[in-house]
């Protein structure tokens, strides 16, 4: 206007919506990020430990699959998180707030660990293992059953209910424990059947963990094939969407909620038969670990794509047992793996805005 | 000095993706204190380019001038700063709190609120512009109208000296557009700018001072309103002249298809009758047209035949041949869906029923033939699709894909598959409610003759509507509700528009 403006020249960022990302892009972004997550991890392990980070990088790599045991450990870790998370999926697409899962895996540990003590020794090998899968999935299923029963006729709210439900859980576990506790006075039920192994996962081909993962497999295919071309799985997408629509078009809410919780609880049931019967031989009120939590992470971060959910579940499990080891290695403790583990995923997810979002920089005129 | 124009926009451009481009170098102006319609065809772009005035799209190319200075606007935030302010289409409040506390929500101020003065500056402004609007009511209690005003008290409250109302009438009934309309002229004399986004002619002929036009993301010119008319305006913004008949046909075959008798229906809290003691025959061949004022029990009485309603009591009967009959009033919605008695009911937020926002259009043509077909277990994908692409080509839906997610489309657009699903099941019954509300002129007049080609293949069509000159020129017969009763059912061909308006409101009165 006049010339007695100073003008001055800005940056503005301004976010735009990507449409459509090409897949290479795509992945060279996480790329990057998984990059530049491990230069800060490097810088931040220097200035915390003085360690040399390839060091410390090479003592997780060494922790996770540095013998052929320590990587079997990563399978068998890696596909009980998955399978977890694999059994949230039909509740979160639903929109049903599903955080019982540690309580639903206990419950089907219990259930498993139950048969190996009862009748571990009375029913011939070849029926204890159908018997354990069925009676797991049935206490899963239950512990699923009884919050969804209730959030479909008095619309309770289901992430209070089946968060209350893994305190039940727990609850019972402590008190079978008494019952079942070996050697007496230990206050814990020790390894079940350490001599004839009844109720134990078989090894199959030499291998100690093969039916873990065949099970996992087989459930995780089993699941994507129901979520993706089924009736039932197209019904429960529309129930989360709107309930409003899904009862126009004559789906029967209710029948959706109550049934897919079933389904969201028996898995949980079925990886609780996985940990007791396939991994730990023992059950505590640790059982589940923590890990019906970590898989709400396996779940989201995986945006329910069951080829991203494996990648996530070894990625996590990887770490946790690579924290083992540098913690012994180094010293250090094993929340040194937790800094890791956060700013790896501090990048893996802030990465997703990059995904989404282009940047477009403007230069600004300001007059002032 | 002062400033001709509030706002400038030089060839802006504004694309999704590659194949949309919603805006294609568009350069229009607003001068201040007048009242500038924009008008377009659904999906020509007027949404988007005011979505770029209030901050929520980035042009891509182009200028935006605010009343003189270039701007950039990049939030809504941006906007409120240069004056700006947008009411969207669909509403942007707190359903549980009251109108004063949604219209401070945001801004900043003293840690201490005082609602008293708060409340004292909004009745200023309410009274100095002729609003009704009660403060401290909450909004779940409050009509689409009365939500509306908050809408607009709340942009004015923060000082907008440039309105933008994006399609304000198509939730309002004549009256309550009319108490629009007084209140925009007042905020004209008080030297507002305003922009008003409609595809309503007779609209844009009344209130607005120019009308600039737009036609598939492309400007084509602006017009003083005093030297428009219908026809040209037509002209401009469909590039071609167009005919604006509805061809009625003689209903054939004529018979009964559905019979409601001594239908009564309770609120949800139980208090009052929505419906009370409604009896009447749908025939098939024959548009039944459902007149009323908004919110007097059409909603109910569709989803009752739909079995989507809870009865307290009444019949239903349902003819499917001639001779058999099925009682309706014992079934179940999915049960009431296979005999081919469908419902497309276009709610005030279009997605509220009928489509799931974040699936696409296959998806949603999925609804209602998921559980049909040969396999138990799987769902069919293929037939679907080829519907949907059946519905997006007749209908000439505008989509970047079959893959989008619907909830990406405009509102036409999702109304169009949603009455083409309807349609394409081929039903029996066929209700639909507010099928063409927020439609262009070629898109209503698409759907009409859908409805006529159901009334043809001998289908009874029940068809709420809102434009009583649209029913009057469509349906065989027109029932109208006033306080859940029939006040009367009228021939079309010999009753008027005063007729009807006599028998919306003599209900009322009696209620």
């Amino acid at each position: 206007m006049n010339g007695s403006h100073k003008q001055k020249d800005r940056l503005v960022i301004h976010m735009i919506k990507r449409d459509t990302i090409s897949k290479p892009k795509e992945w060279g972004i996480r790329l990057i990020a998984v990059l530049l997550s491990l230069i800060v991890c490097a810088v931040v392990i220097y200035l915390i430990t003085r360690q040399n980070p390839a060091e410390v990088y090479s003592g997780i790599i060494d922790g996770a699959i540095g013998t052929k045991r320590r990587a079997w450990v990563t399978v068998r870790e890696s596909v009980l998180l998955l399978i977890i998370a694999v059994g949230l999926v039909p509740a979160y697409r639903m929109r049903f707030w599903n955080i019982g899962a540690e309580g639903q895996i206990l419950m089907g540990g219990a259930a498993t660990a139950a048969i190996m003590i009862y009748l571990g020794d009375k029913l011939p090998k070849s029926a204890i293992l159908p018997l354990i899968i069925v009676s797991s999935l049935a206490a899963g299923m239950i512990w699923g059953l009884i919050p969804a029963i209730f959030k479909a006729h008095f619309n309770t709210n289901e992430t209070l209910f089946t968060l209350m439900m893994n305190y039940t859980a727990m609850q019972l576990i402590t008190y079978f424990i008494v019952y079942w506790e070996n050697p007496k006075g230990s206050n814990t039920v020790g390894v079940i059947n350490p001599a004839t192994k009844a109720g134990w996962f078989p090894k199959v081909f030499g291998m100690d963990y093969f039916l873990n993962v065949l099970i996992v497999v087989i459930v995780t295919v089993v699941m994507t094939v129901y979520m993706k071309y089924t009736r039932q799985g197209y019904e429960l997408a529309v129930v989360g969407e709107s309930a409003n629509t899904a009862r126009y078009a004559g789906i029967n809410v209710r029948k959706v909620i109550i049934r897919t919780m079933m389904i969201s609880g028996a898995i949980c049931g079925l990886a609780g038969a996985i940990i007791v019967s396939g991994a730990s031989h023992t059950i505590s009120t640790s059982t589940a670990g923590g890990r019906g939590f970590t898989a709400i992470i396996v779940a989201w971060m995986s945006k329910f794509n069951p080829l991203t959910m494996i990648i996530v579940s070894v990625f996590l499990v990887f770490m946790q047992q690579g924290s083992i080891q540098i913690a012994t290695q180094f010293g250090l403790n094993e929340n040194a793996s937790s800094i890791i583990t956060g700013i790896l995923l501090f990048f893996l997810i802030g990465c997703e805005f990059f995904v989404n979002y282009s940047l477009v920089v403007y230069r600004e005129r300001k007059e002032d | 000095m002062a400033q001709e124009y509030a706002i400038e926009l030089k060839n802006v451009t504004k694309r999704f993706g590659e194949k949309v481009i919603a805006n294609d170098n568009v350069s229009l102006n607003l001068r201040k204190g007048e009242i500038l319609a924009i008008l377009g065809e659904n999906g020509s772009g007027k949404t988007t380019l005011m979505n770029m005035l209030s901050g929520i799209y980035f042009p891509d190319e182009g200028q935006i001038i605010v009343n003189g200075q270039e701007a950039l606007i990049r939030s809504p935030k941006d906007a409120f700063d240069l004056k700006i302010g947008m009411i969207h289409q669909h509403f942007k409040l707190i359903e549980i709190m009251t109108a004063a506390q949604n219209i401070i929500l945001g801004l900043k101020g003293p840690n201490h609120l005082d609602m008293k003065a708060i409340r004292a500056s909004i009745e200023e402004l309410t009274n100095r512009y002729g609003f009704d609007l009660e403060p401290d009511r909450k909004i779940y209690t409050m009509s689409v109208s009365q939500k509306q005003t908050v809408e607009i008290v709340k942009v004015l409250y923060r000082g907008a000296d440039i309105l933008i109302l994006d399609e304000p009438t198509a939730v309002l009934t004549p009256q309550e557009t009319e108490k629009l309309f007084d209140v925009l002229r007042n905020m004209k004399k008080a030297g507002k700018s305003i922009i008003i986004i409609t595809h309503k002619l007779n609209e844009v002929l009344e209130i607005s001072d120019r009308v600039s036009v737009l036609r598939k993301g492309r400007y084509i010119g602006t017009v003083d309103t005093c030297d428009a008319t219908a026809e040209s305006l037509t002209e401009m913004m469909v590039g071609e002249k167009v005919t604006l008949d509805i061809d009625r046909t003689e209903p054939v075959d004529v018979r009964p298809c559905l019979e409601v008798k001594g239908l009564n229906v309770k609120s949800a809290d139980g208090t009052r009758n929505v419906l009370s003691d409604i009896t009447f025959t749908a025939n098939t061949g024959e548009i039944l047209g459902i007149a009323g004022i908004s919110g007097n029990g059409q909603k109910e009485l569709l989803e009752s035949i739909a079995r989507l309603q809870e009865m307290e009591s009444g019949e239903i009967k349902f003819y499917p041949e001639p001779g058999s009959c099925i009682t309706l009033e014992d079934k179940k919605a999915d049960e009431v869906l296979q005999m081919g008695i469908r419902m497309a009911f276009v709610p005030e937020d279009r997605l509220g029923m009928g489509l799931v926002a974040s699936m696409d259009i296959t998806d949603n043509m999925m609804l209602r033939s998921y559980n049909k077909g040969d396999n138990p277990v799987f769902t069919d994908r293929k037939t679907p699709r080829e519907l949907a692409q059946r519905v997006v080509d007749k209908l000439e839906v505008v989509t970047p894909g079959l893959t989008t997610p619907v909830r990406r489309l405009s509102g036409g657009n999702v109304q169009k598959v949603l009455v083409g699903r309807e349609i394409a099941s081929g039903p029996k019954v066929l209700m639909v409610a507010y099928p063409v509300r927020g439609l262009d002129i070629n898109s209503s007049y698409a759907i009409y003759n859908l409805l006529n080609d159901q009334k043809k293949k001998g289908s009874a069509v029940l068809c709420v509507g809102e434009d009583l000159d649209v029913l009057l020129d469509l349906c065989d017969r027109i029932l109208v509700l006033a306080g859940g009763r029939i006040s009367g059912i009228v021939d079309a061909r010999t009753s008027t528009k005063e007729e009807l308006g006599i028998l919306m409101t003599g209900g009322k009165e009696e209620a």
